[in-house]
């Protein structure tokens, strides 16, 4: 038989298709945790939390974090009684070492735990360019960093100001809600280190969490409700005037 | 039939864009990355590669399997609810392998103080103190223990 040119390209067309199943390999076997049963979340109890920066020093020694960046911190906010709409806000090197007294207290003051709100609608993901950043199957929002360009958009879009470039990848970088672990059944590094309890990793999908019993009885918020992002960062006790 | 005589060159035309589309499915395969679009718009491979991450806490699950003695005196006192990591540091070597990685020793001097400084901003119900007004230099561990903090002294017991 000889090949006619469209025997040729009727041929190719289909060696390209079982090429291009070649390359996709074959699927990897799964562990027994399955994605699909979670959905995970946290819980900040403003009133529980006394500032020590424990979260911030577990975080950067679980996940490698560089000096002067943070996947988590801790920021003091003192509000007088005239200054709701414009609280005073420090947070010296992300409350790492603790926070200093402060000279001036007026009206009240308290500690604010922020990390990645792992929002359900994350402005972060919907920007990037390449698909590096994503929402997991248990809803968190994880960075691939074999594929991220160090573009910045992401950090420039999440309200939050959660993210950094990691200045020795040049990759986006931003709390991974310890995906390592929580797929171990251990809970995140901050909320192991956290003295007080004021931090509790949350899966929304398991029944038995006390999630559920706390929040039929407690108010709670998320931060910047108005961005419509379903942030999934849930605090308790928190004051009004937070950003 | 006379009017595709000289169609030929349509039939030219049409193969040159069947092997552009062959080619561009050709370089698609090439550089679209293995398991993209699996799951969603990323590298599937991606969720595995995160999470085979090392773990350097090993979780308090991990040290009560050996130390249940300290359990058992944590749990009378106040720092019940401080998991081990808290303090000791992050100890999944340990765990790995317990003879040859030992802990670092604590110096209750500079550890108690982290949470327990006095601080306007702490919730007032939390202990707290002005360590040097407190003890003067003297370690905390002198009088408290760290497992068990409060001091029992025979007027405090009931």
């Amino acid at each position: 038989m000889t090949m006619t040119r469209r025997h040729f390209i009727v041929l190719t067309a289909a060696a390209a298709a079982a090429w291009d199943h070649i390359l996709a390999g074959t699927p990897e076997t799964a562990s027994n945790y399955n994605a699909s049963e979670h959905w995970y979340g946290m819980l900040m109890n403003i009133e529980e939390c006394i500032g020590c920066g424990s979260c911030v020093r577990g975080c950067q020694q679980e996940n490698g974090v560089p000096d002067g960046y943070f996947r988590t911190w801790v920021e003091r906010y003192q509000v007088g009684d005239w200054t709701v709409e414009n609280p005073t806000v420090d947070s010296p090197d992300g409350g790492k070492n603790g926070f200093p007294e402060l000279k001036h207290a007026d009206g009240k003051s308290f500690f604010v735990p922020k990390l990645c709100n792992h929002c359900a609608d994350s402005p972060c993901t919907q920007v990037c360019p390449v698909g590096a950043t994503f929402h997991s199957p248990d809803g968190v929002v994880l960075v691939d960093p074999k594929y991220c360009l160090g573009c910045r958009y992401c950090v420039q879009a999440c309200p939050y100001g959660c993210r950094f470039l990691n200045p020795k990848t040049e990759t986006a970088e931003k709390c991974s809600l310890c995906y390592h672990r929580i797929t171990k059944g251990l809970t995140t590094a901050c909320c192991e280190v956290c003295p007080t309890g004021a931090r509790q990793l949350v899966d929304f999908k398991n029944a038995n969490d006390p999630i559920h019993a706390f929040l039929k009885t407690h108010a709670v918020q998320v931060l910047k409700p108005y961005m419509a992002t379903k942030a999934k960062v849930y605090y308790y006790g928190l004051d009004g005037s937070v950003r | 039939m006379s009017d595709l005589r000289n169609a030929g060159h349509l039939f030219r035309l049409a193969a040159v864009f069947a092997a552009m589309f062959i080619v561009f499915l050709l370089v698609r395969a090439l550089l679209v990355p293995k398991g993209f679009g699996r799951y969603g718009h990323y590298r599937a491979e991606a969720l595995a590669e995160i999470a085979a991450k090392p773990i350097n806490y090993a979780g308090h699950q991990a040290c009560e399997n050996c130390h249940s003695d300290v359990v058992e005196v944590k749990s009378q006192g106040k720092h019940k609810g401080v998991k081990c990591e808290s303090c000791h540091g992050p100890l999944a070597r340990h765990v790995d392998d317990p003879a040859s990685v030992q802990p670092a020793k604590l110096e209750a001097t500079s550890l108690c103080p982290r949470c327990h400084t006095a601080n306007a901003a702490k919730p007032k119900k939390f202990p707290q103190v002005a360590p040097e007004d407190h003890s003067g230099g003297v370690p905390c561990d002198t009088c408290h223990k760290p497992h068990t903090p409060a001091i029992e002294t025979a007027e405090a017991k009931p």
